[in-house]
């Protein structure tokens, strides 16, 4: 396993009571509940959430500017948050998530150590948030039960995104289905705060429990077309990221799918198991843990699937032993850095649960995705050819003229495809 | 709904141009074409007016197109239609049997395929304009649109043009004109390049065959451009369709959206909501302070500049010696004729309009003609880019590197400068000093290498020169924030901004402050002054802008010192440098008036290389020779002292790779990315099993070009699109089957943290098989292996075959994999031996070494560019990273060291931080983005071991013009510092 060397400096017992952890956002509700569940734990933690072409610019500053826009990004929203953001900076710690993998993204944490040393904070603490241990913070240990918490979170999280699409575009009252999300968000994350349940029994009650909420929401009949969204998980997800793509959709009459948190999560998981079938690099007993660990999940996805489906009026998504299925055929399951094979699978995923029109979405020169991305593009369009798919680069120079013009396009063609069928039909 | 309406009315607003056109019944009543000098909306309303006749009284549907037009669409409230959806809709009404649409616009590439389902695709936000780009590459010709196409007709010959986008173009454009090179020919090679461009970029692997139409207008006005196009295609004329309509596809296309759409308008209520939409829809893009508050900061700025100037002499009243400096840049040529006393007698700028020797030769006989016989010319030195040219055509005593000259000005201005910025036409240069040496040089990328002649560019485009342009961003209320990216990606922000509403002034002020971010955060990676350092001295034409000036002040919070003469201060180095001399070499006056100046080209044929020469022939039978990439092509090289080049020697071993026939068949293994390393595994590996392994050959420009069409992704690294052309080759040689294996982890060397590949090595055979058609014809084996151990891989191997039907019994595979394990062991050792033999006979032979340090493959003639070669020529021992990093052990740095590449690298560096007369420079492909990370550390370990750090980008380019620059500075700073 990939062992950083101890260069660094580590988050301690004693900086739990004395540091605020700040937080990057990338799905503000999902780590809403999960600094929730952080604070019961007795973290002090915040998400930042400032926006605005001033964070790119602090980023650009700070880190090599041919580096990945998710680093600039996110290293700009701290080095930001610790100039303009009233912190004492002897007071302060940052946590990322650093997955290990070969994409340089596991590169983050020390291109944000350097950001830092260089903008004068030498003395903050980074906390590396990741499950293959490759750093060791005394101050920040995840047990299970914590892992189990923070999950919930995500399956949360999940649940309130894939509604909030399903309703957005066609509420009676507008904003309405993104009112109630915040209101579970506070909800659950206090229940998951107060040292509320997080087995599946309570997970399948609070399902239910939000569906029948959201299944209150009035609404009418309107012409949309269907858009799903994946790509690299920052982009994909961060309205900072992506210059407010969902937004945008939505505006322009689309409505919009997007695969949840849970299943990066799951791939992550999946990948382990794949480095002991395929190569047998992982021991056997990190192996049984992972396989645990990816049944566990699992059995939680279908939860929640299976709620959906009783409810009734909402769509489900697809279970993840099908997505890992569908790329079978266009791309090895080795291929494991970056979003790797999931990014294609869930091109496919989309195209057969009906979303045929796809906005991928990486930062500029992201390497993975030339090809798990684009280079799976012309494959799926042969054996797809309703499929319409649209690559978008995001970084700090592109603009957004150029980014909404081929969205337009796509658009465009998402709706000659619609008519021509319903006059076929 | 109403009744029908007859008249439909389509608006398209591109980046340079806007275009109507009126229906009536599907046929055209009125059409119009016009540049909209970035006015859109008033041009709009003027071209609306214009053709009131035909509206007044008249209801009619109308939609408006065009990259510029949404903002206009949606502030008045017209419908909109995408562009290139509009395009569709044109060619499904008018030409419906069409297969293939190719578009050219000001700034954009559209390729549309009809068949097998609808695909459009638009070039990618780094594969810049095309219109634009093409207006840009006849300004730097010197020749208007027209004749540039006139002269291209008549070419003969066709340069390779890196087709990237059009920053990357002119850097190798540029070094043709000044080396003589027929305009024709260039002319004609920046249409391929064009062509190449579009095909590369948009194809993406799809056939362009068929009826293929070509539309925009580019195609429309460039004869030149439809028969590259035409010819590069292979389409026959019937299947060549070139409308007449062209230029108005698009409008066309936006009257039938019009129509289906069924919004209706009248002459007055359309130029009404037009005309109320002006200023309104600007979507607050982000604004800067202004470059100066009030008139009276203007005027305190310019006095204090004023300060810094060099006496001047009048030439007529000066008796004695003199000495003549010359700078023939990108995009100018500069003179300086200097006294005894340093003053300065004449002084010449000026665009070098394509021709500098002709400019040259003009400015000495006006020089002879003041000095008269009152004064002697000692000396004179020539600087820049033409360095070469001027200094055999004009016999001047001697030639130095730009870098130098600069610092040679600067200190005689300043002698305790410390930091120096030089931004000329097509460059950035920044250096500090160290101890009165040169201690760190930075020169920009060429993907940024958009400076001054992009603001000249620009201003042309508006109709303004670029003083006026400059005076435009003086008074800029809130300039416009443009990004710090390459040009075209300023470009489209300009595009955005002018949507926006923005003034000449703002855009002129926010081009200003993107050019000195982009020097200050790209190239230099400051982030305060007192990291430059304390006595800052600014030069470069592009200085001579005010507005560009006050932009570097502000963002360094720092004033600092811009001679007056900051055009001309390389040449004014340079003439500082000839006094030196006593007696100049110069040629006469006699001589200069009989003066002619002839090229011919021809092909190199000292090596397998072929370089393209062209050869300038000067009239006392004198030849000067350029395009060579080595020695040997500049005539009678042949003599050149050997001096071991590890990066030779690694291609002379992978070239000895030979397969034996077997009873298996013939296997193929692509050389390039990971082959380049572990070609002796595999080949030990098929060899042992039974197969007769085919390596594929060395690459050259034309492995490329036979794989480009199936590149799905154009911003990916060379190396990796070179890999298409690679197995395109192996089909063409006929295996059976090819083999390139999918590696998360490559070999572990025990000096790093993990060892990964990079995901590009490591998976690009997904991408092949994805996008390769011809693959299908053989058995593509791309399996999922491991190199821990003999073990690991003979396991993944023999699955990987098994499933190919190719069954090997355990035994077999392992005697296999263990004679390819050996194999790679004793290659490396070979390699290993060698890098050390060459330190050693450095050592002995008192040359200086440099680490030529990269990935294995950048030893690929191509990739590399024949920098090795090039490294061999200035006189150094060149060893590759993995020849000399076995020498020092795992280093300690910042940064997850997790790829078994760049851990080489690390320990390379290392090893020349340690060594006297070890230098390393770094060797980058475009695109990669793993090198982000390690260019920061290599230049860490080097500098903690007070050594230059040097980096070289590569990509496409063949221009060894600027890597020759970069180098002979560092060899000119390495000498300073020696004495």
């Amino acid at each position: 396993m990939a062992q950083m060397e101890k260069n660094y400096i580590a988050f301690t017992e004693e900086m739990k009571d004395t540091h605020t952890i700040l937080v990057p956002t990338m799905l503000p509700m999902h780590f809403r509940m999960i600094m929730n569940v952080m604070r019961t734990y007795g973290y002090h933690m915040e998400l930042l959430e400032k926006s605005g072409p001033e964070i790119a610019q602090t980023g650009l500053k700070y880190v090599h500017n041919d580096t990945c826009y998710p680093a600039i990004l996110v290293i700009g929203q701290f080095i930001d948050a610790l100039q303009a953001g009233g912190y004492d900076p002897d007071k302060v710690a940052l946590i990322l998530f650093q997955t290990g993998g070969g994409c340089r993204a596991s590169n983050y944490i020390s291109l944000l150590r350097k950001a830092l040393a260089k903008a004068g904070y030498p003395q903050v603490p980074v906390i590396s948030l990741s499950l293959a241990g490759i750093e060791d913070h005394p101050g920040f240990r995840l047990s299970v039960g914590k892992l189990k918490r923070i999950m919930c979170g995500v399956f949360y999280g999940d649940l309130l995104m894939t509604l909030v699409n399903q309703l957005r575009p066609y509420e009676l009252h507008p904003g309405e289905a993104q009112k109630k999300a915040e209101v579970w968000t506070e909800r659950l994350g206090r229940e998951l705060g107060a040292g509320g349940h997080s087995g599946l029994g309570a997970l399948k009650r609070n399902y239910r429990r939000i569906l029948e909420d959201f299944a209150t929401v009035e609404c009418e009949a309107r012409d949309t077309v269907r858009v799903g969204v994946v790509g690299e998980i920052f982009v994909k997800y961060s309205p900072l990221g992506n210059n407010n793509l969902e937004d945008f959709l939505v505006r322009e009459g689309a409505e919009v799918d997007v695969p949840g948190l849970l299943d990066f999560c799951l791939y992550c998981v999946y990948n382990n198991i794949m480095d002991y079938k395929l190569y047998r690099r992982v021991r056997w007993p990190a192996y049984a843990a992972y396989t645990l660990a990816w049944k566990y999940l699992l059995h939680c996805k279908r939860a929640m699937i299976d709620e959906i489906r009783k409810q009734g009026r909402f769509r489900a998504p697809t279970p993840f032993e099908e997505t890992v299925q569908l790329g079978k055929d266009y791309l090895n399951i080795g291929a494991k850095m970056g979003e790797g094979w999931l990014l294609t699978s869930e091109m496919l995923e989309l195209a057969r649960s009906g979303a045929e029109n796809i906005v991928c979405t990486q930062p500029f020169g992201c390497l993975p995705n030339h090809i798990c991305g684009k280079g799976m593009m012309k494959p799926i369009k042969d054996r797809n050819p309703n499929v319409n798919i649209v690559a978008i680069d995001y970084d700090a120079g592109a603009t957004r003229v150029n980014q909404e013009n081929r969205l337009k396009l796509m658009l465009a063609n998402a709706r000659r495809i619609k008519a021509e069928r319903e006059s076929a039909s | 709904m109403s009744e029908k309406l007859a008249l439909s009315l389509g608006i398209d607003i591109g980046s340079t141009t806007a275009k109507v056109v009126l229906t009536e019944g599907g046929q055209v009543l009125y059409e119009r074409y016009e540049r909209h000098l970035s006015q859109v909306r008033q041009k709009t309303l003027e071209m609306l007016e214009e053709m009131r006749p035909q509206l007044a009284g008249r209801r009619f549907y109308a939609s408006v197109s065009g990259s510029a037009g949404l903002g206009m669409a949606e502030a008045a409230g017209i419908p909109f239609v995408q562009e290139v959806y509009a395009t569709g809709e044109a060619v499904r009404r008018f030409e419906p049997d069409t297969n293939v649409v190719i578009e050219l616009g000001g700034e954009d590439a559209k390729v549309i395929f009809f068949d097998h389902g609808l695909d459009e695709r638009m070039n990618g936000s780094c594969a810049g304009g095309t219109g634009a780009f093409i207006d840009q590459m006849a300004v730097l010709l010197n020749m208007s649109v027209r004749e540039m196409d006139d002269a291209s007709l008549t070419h003969e010959r066709l340069y390779p043009i890196a087709s990237r986008c059009g920053v990357f173009a002119k850097s190798d454009i540029q070094p043709l004109l000044n080396q003589g090179a027929n305009k024709s020919d260039v002319a004609a090679s920046i249409y391929q390049a064009v062509v190449n461009q579009t095909i590369a970029g948009l194809a993406q692997g799809r056939k362009i065959e068929g009826k293929v139409m070509f539309l925009g207008g580019p195609l429309y006005y460039c004869k030149g451009l439809r028969e590259r196009f035409q010819e590069t295609l292979g389409l026959s004329d019937e299947n060549a369709v070139f409308p007449e309509y062209a230029r108005f596809a698009v409008a066309l296309g936006a009257c039938i959206y019009a129509e289906k759409n069924g919004v209706e308008f009248d002459c007055d209520s359309i130029v009404g909501a037009i005309r109320d939409s002006i200023g309104k829809g600007a979507s607050g893009a982000h604004r800067l302070p202004p470059l100066f508050e009030t008139e009276a900061d203007y005027e305190a700025f310019r006095a204090r500049h004023a300060k810094a100037s060099v006496a001047e002499r009048d030439i007529a009243s000066y008796e004695g010696g003199a000495w003549l400096g010359i700078d023939c840049g990108s995009t100018t040529t500069k003179l300086v004729l200097i006294s005894r006393d340093k003053e300065i007698l004449y002084s010449y700028y000026a665009s070098n309009q394509g021709n500098p020797v002709e400019i040259v030769r003009a400015q000495l006989s006006r020089v002879y003609d003041l000095c008269g016989d009152r004064i002697q010319i000692c000396g004179c030195a020539v600087t820049g880019y033409g360095e070469d040219l001027i200094r055999s055509a004009f016999r001047c005593d001697e030639g130095l590197v730009e870098t130098i000259a600069h610092y040679t000005a600067a200190r005689h201005f300043r002698p305790d400068v410390d930091f120096i910025l030089d931004i000329g036409g097509q460059d950035i240069k920044c250096f500090k000093i160290r101890g009165g040496a040169i201690d760190s040089i930075m020169l920009n990328e060429a993907c940024s290498s958009g400076c001054g002649s992009f603001i000249e560019t620009f201003a042309r485009s508006m109709g303004r020169t670029a003083s006026e342009f400059a005076e435009h961003g003086i008074r800029a209320r809130a300039p416009v924030d443009l990004g710090t990216r390459c040009t075209v990606f300023m470009n489209s922000s300009v595009k955005q901004s002018q949507k926006d509403g923005a003034t000449i002034e703002d855009i002129s002020a926010g081009l200003s402050v993107s050019v000195v971010r982009n020097a200050l955060y790209k190239v230099i990676r400051a982030n305060s002054p007192e990291e430059l350092g304390k006595n800052i001295v600014v030069q470069g034409g592009t200085f001579l802008n005010d507005a560009v000036l006050r932009a570097f002040e502000q963002e360094m919070g720092a004033e600092v010192i811009r001679p007056a003469i900051a055009g001309l201060m390389g040449a004014y180095g340079a003439a500082l440098h000839a006094m030196r001399h006593e007696k100049s070499s110069l040629i006469s006056l006699q001589e200069l008036m009989h003066f002619r100046h002839d090229t011919n080209s021809a092909v190199c044929k000292g090596c397998t290389n072929h370089c393209r020469l062209t050869i300038n022939i000067f009239p006392d039978g004198r030849r000067f020779i350029s395009g060579n990439q080595c020695q040997r092509g500049a005539g009678g090289g042949k003599n050149i002292e050997e001096l071991p080049n590890l990066h030779a020697f690694k291609r002379d071993m992978l070239s000895g790779l030979r397969g034996t026939p077997g009873p298996r068949g013939k296997i193929g293994l692509p050389l390039a990315l990971g082959m380049y390393e572990l070609a002796p595994l595999w080949h030990a590996i098929f060899t042992k099993l039974g197969f007769e392994v085919v390596l594929s050959p060395l690459s050259t420009r034309k492995t490329y070009e036979k794989g480009q069409f199936s590149i799905p992704s154009d911003t990916a690294c060379y190396p990796a699109k070179i890999m298409h052309g690679h197995i395109e080759e192996l089909i063409s040689a006929g295996v059976e089957r090819i083999f390139y294996p999918c590696l998360s982890y490559n070999v572990d060397e025990h000096a790093s943290d993990n060892h990964y590949n990079c995901p590009i090595v490591a998976y690009y055979a997904e991408l092949l098989h994805g996008n390769m058609d011809s693959l299908k014809q053989v058995d593509f084996l791309y399996p999922y292996l491991c190199l821990d151990s003999p073990k690991q891989l003979s396991d993944t191997l023999g699955r990987g075959l098994e499933a190919h039907g190719l069954h090997f019994t355990k035994r077999e595979l392992r005697e296999a994999v263990d004679a390819g394990f050996t194999a790679y062991e004793a290659w490396m050792a070979r390699i290993h031996a060698e890098g050390e033999r060459a330190l050693q006979y450095a050592k002995e032979h008192d040359k200086r070494v440099m680490i030529l340090a990269g990935r294995p493959y950048h030893a690929d003639p191509e990739i590399g560019h024949g920098i090795d070669k090039l490294a061999v020529g200035l006189g150094f021992v060149v060893v590759s990273e993995d020849s000399v990093c076995q020498l020092e052990p795992k280093q300690s740095v910042h940064v997850l060291n997790q790829w078994t590449y760049h851990s080489r690298l690390y320990r390379a560096a290392r090893y020349a931080a340690e060594h006297d007369g070890v230098e390393l420079v770094q060797l980058v492909s475009f695109g990669c983005g793993l090198d982000a990370i390690t260019t920061d550390e290599v230049r860490a370990i080097l500098e903690d071991g007070g050594k230059l750090y040097t980096q070289i980008k590569i990509d496409e380019i063949t221009n060894l013009g600027a890597v020759r620059i970069r180098l002979r500075s560092l060899l000119g700073a390495l000498e300073e510092r020696g004495r």
